[in-house]
């Protein structure tokens, strides 16, 4: 596929030889994720994290398939199907913790995910669609991620769909209309309930089909790497298949380990205990929170408190979605050559600067609106803005980039000598024995 | 062009949250945030420290009974448990005939149809019942209550900041309003004192709560295993029974997750071997060692060519 020596797909029986003539399902498998897709050698822990989001998104789909043949959209029973499912549906509490605490572990992976791409300018030439897909990725898991906390039917998620639609009726004169067109009535109700649940079905395979086409994109140029250096020639790459099979294998275990301690033994930690409350709306909760993984746009919405020109809103709203939207375009606003921001000195303090404003504006997200807390989320929004779409630019423009390694291989070798061949190809070594008797 | 229109909108969100910061923080010191008789007077629950609180903690089966008990004869009076069935007691430690007499002289009947008539009748409660309500519906349930509604019990420590702690200390948490003095010894103003109905507990969010103190006095409840039932001791064993109502799998959990740990542990320590034994010599030069070390080769061949053996 993407590299010239990259090995073609060759069966070793007789059954995928008749398969692979008549429908090359192994040949595709075998270039997106076996031997026959080159990956640069030097990559680090965090490219583990597209194979786990992967993962969390298998494990969302699998276990909600099963939550849906127990669950019934109906705003009378929600609630109480969703106990059923705890109480007396063989193993329905692990499904469900697992698919509650997987919504969270799938965002959580995503953000490091996400966050990597901003460190190793993984949006930049040739790999801008790569990114853009992901982005819609990101956007599709945040409706999913919305109306799947709908569904419970507990308070929060009915003044949570209360709050989140609410946001169409600041558009100015269509606002309101569409806001009822979307919902299916002035408040949400069994219109909004079976609505969502049908989109939320919905919207993880629309999901997998964009994860298809990411991937497409992403096996023309091949994977980056931490060095942002282009892969000039074999000995740069390593088959995808064992090498990065067996690094996945390992990254998934610890995934796996780090993910069962939330769903056995914190499973409520992530949750908010008004949504074991039934839906009421007559009863407004004291304090109305999104789940964690919304905390830092929530807080860009409820920082803007002026009516300046436009309503504060209106401002709250839209500079919410720019938040994200401003992504598609970080490879137009990022002109720096270099990818790796490890050779970027002034753009890395910034870097370490916007990560630390997103937790900023986590917490403010979900704190109680006290004159500090919106202050703070306001200084946190503002630099949010201005690190994309005023600093990055011009550090870019004027900032002098340390000098980048020669290849690849040579910065994985940290100078030494002699360079291993790549695999396959040693005629010394007892690891490629097999390849030395050919 | 998108640099250009970019920067603008970054002005144009900078400008307008520095505008709002402003406009707030001069807010912020002309009338500076007031602290309210319930910030002064709320009280973060106390710990009870509950034998499931740990990773590795199971219900105290004695506690759970009795906790049921106190339900039973305490609090089923006005709080429905309408998500829990009685075939689930077993969780308690009781067996199948217990469980059935339970139900069988349970106080409150199950609504039913009369099968003569078709008239609306009730029958006594089966193991497959859930908890019948005391009410018949909210409306019965609030003119009986002075038009408070008792809340369903089945998910109210999950339902609760800090839980079962949180119950433990309402439930025990019942003050004089006029005597009671806060940590910096000032009396609760008199507009946030109990009004018609209502009774103060620091515990609760706006200070009164419509619940009179249902746990009034010692031996109220007379515990079948003996244990002395102090108001303490109802109040904590009722938590930890509330506990268990809202999560009935709570040990399963525990357990599985000890397993689902030492299996993953295991599978990663594993996953780990492969993936170092794999890349041993992916990134660094190889280092060949016995026989087909290219030094003792070398000397191999040396010694052949030495006695004039070929090949």
């Amino acid at each position: 596929m993407s590299f010239a020596w990259a090995k073609p797909y060759e069966p070793k029986n007789n059954f995928m030889k008749w398969l692979d003539e008549r429908l090359p399902v192994p040949r595709l498998v075998y270039g997106a994720v076996g031997g026959g897709y080159p990956v640069p050698r030097n990559l680090n822990y965090f490219w583990n994290f597209g194979v786990l989001a992967g993962l969390a998104l298998l494990i969302q789909i699998i276990t909600g398939i099963v939550l849906g043949m127990h669950y019934y959209s109906y705003a009378g029973g929600a609630f109480e199907s969703v106990e059923r499912i705890m109480r007396d549906v063989n193993a329905g509490w692990v499904l469900r913790y697992v698919h509650q605490n997987g919504a969270s572990f799938f965002f959580a992976i995503v953000y490091i995910h996400i966050f990597r791409g901003l460190y190793y300018g993984s949006y930049k030439a040739p790999r801008e669609m790569v990114w853009m897909l992901g982005i819609v990725i990101y956007l599709l898991m945040m409706a999913t991620a919305f109306m799947g906390y709908v569904l419970p039917w507990g308070q929060m998620s009915y003044w949570g769909a209360q709050v989140i639609t609410g946001f169409f009726s600041a558009i100015p004169i269509v606002g309101e209309p569409l806001r009822v067109f979307l919902l299916g009535g002035y408040a949400p109700d069994q219109a909004a309930l079976t609505r969502f649940f049908s989109l939320h079905y919905l919207l993880p395979f629309i999901i997998s089909a964009v994860v298809i086409l990411k991937i497409w994109a992403l096996h023309i140029p091949g994977s980056s790497n931490p060095t942002g250096v282009d892969v000039k020639d074999e000995k740069d790459t390593l088959p995808f298949h064992p090498f990065y099979t067996a690094k996945d294998g390992f990254g998934i275990g610890v995934a796996l380990i780090l993910f069962s301690i939330f769903v056995f033994f914190l499973p409520y930690s992530l949750g908010h205990p008004d949504n074991y409350v039934e839906a009421n709306p007559l009863v407004t909760p004291a304090h109305i929170v999104p789940e964690w993984y919304f905390w830092p746009f929530y807080a860009i919405l409820r920082a803007f408190t002026v009516d300046f020109i436009l309503p504060a809103k209106l401002w709250g709203v839209l500079a919410m979605f720019a938040s994200i939207l401003l992504l598609f375009f970080l490879t137009w606003l990022d002109r720096s050559p270099v990818r790796s921001t490890s050779y970027r000195p002034a753009y890395k303090i910034f870097f370490w600067v916007l990560v630390l404003d997103v937790m900023v504006l986590g917490y403010a997200g979900q704190a109680h609106i006290t004159p500090f807390t919106l202050a703070l989320s306001q200084v946190a929004a503002a630099y949010y803005f201005a690190h994309f779409l005023i600093i990055l630019p011009l550090v870019s423009k004027f900032e002098k980039p340390l000098p980048l390694p020669t290849s690849i291989s040579h910065s994985v070798l940290h100078g030494e000598k002699e360079e291993s061949a790549p695999f396959g190809l040693t005629r010394t070594g007892p690891a490629a024995a097999p390849a030395a008797a050919e | 062009m998108v640099r250009i229109i970019g920067f603008l909108i970054g002005l144009g969100f900078v400008g307008v949250l520095l505008i709002s910061l402003i406009v707030n923080a001069v807010d912020a010191i002309q009338n500076p945030p007031v602290h309210t008789a319930e910030e002064e007077f709320h009280l973060e629950p106390r710990s009870a420290g509950f034998s499931w609180q740990k990773p590795w903690g199971q219900f105290d089966e004695a506690q759970l009974q009795r906790g049921f008990q106190v339900y039973k004869e305490v609090c089923a009076a006005c709080h429905s448990l309408k998500f829990v069935s009685f075939y689930e007691l077993e969780g308690l430690g009781y067996n199948e005939a217990e469980i059935k007499a339970i139900a069988n002289q349970w106080a409150i009947e199950v609504p039913s149809v009369n099968p003569d008539t078709g008239e609306n009748s009730t029958r006594k409660a089966l193991l497959s019942d859930r908890f019948p309500s005391p009410y018949a519906n909210e409306t019965a349930a609030r003119a009986a209550n002075n038009n408070a509604l008792p809340p369903d019990l089945s998910l109210i420590v999950e339902a609760r900041d800090d839980g079962a702690d949180y119950i433990y200390s309402l439930l025990t948490g019942y003050r004089n309003a006029a005597t009671y003095r806060n940590e910096a010894g000032e009396p609760v103003p008199q507009e946030n004192r109990p009004g018609t109905g209502l009774h103060f507990n620091p515990y609760f969010a706006n200070l009164n709560i419509a619940m009179p103190p249902p746990i009034v006095s010692n031996g109220q409840v007379t515990y079948a295993d003996g244990t002395n039932a102090t108001v303490d001791q109802m109040a904590k064993d009722v938590s930890a029974f509330l506990r268990w109502t809202s999560e009935p799998n709570l040990e399963r959990r525990h357990a599985a997750g000890w397993a689902v740990m030492i299996f993953l542990l295991v599978g990663t320590v594993l996953a780990y071997l492969a993936y170092r034994n794999i890349w041993a010599n992916a990134k660094r030069e190889v280092s060949i060692r016995g026989p087909l070390e290219p030094a003792f080769q070398q000397r191999m061949q040396d010694q052949k060519d030495e006695r004039g053996i070929a090949g």
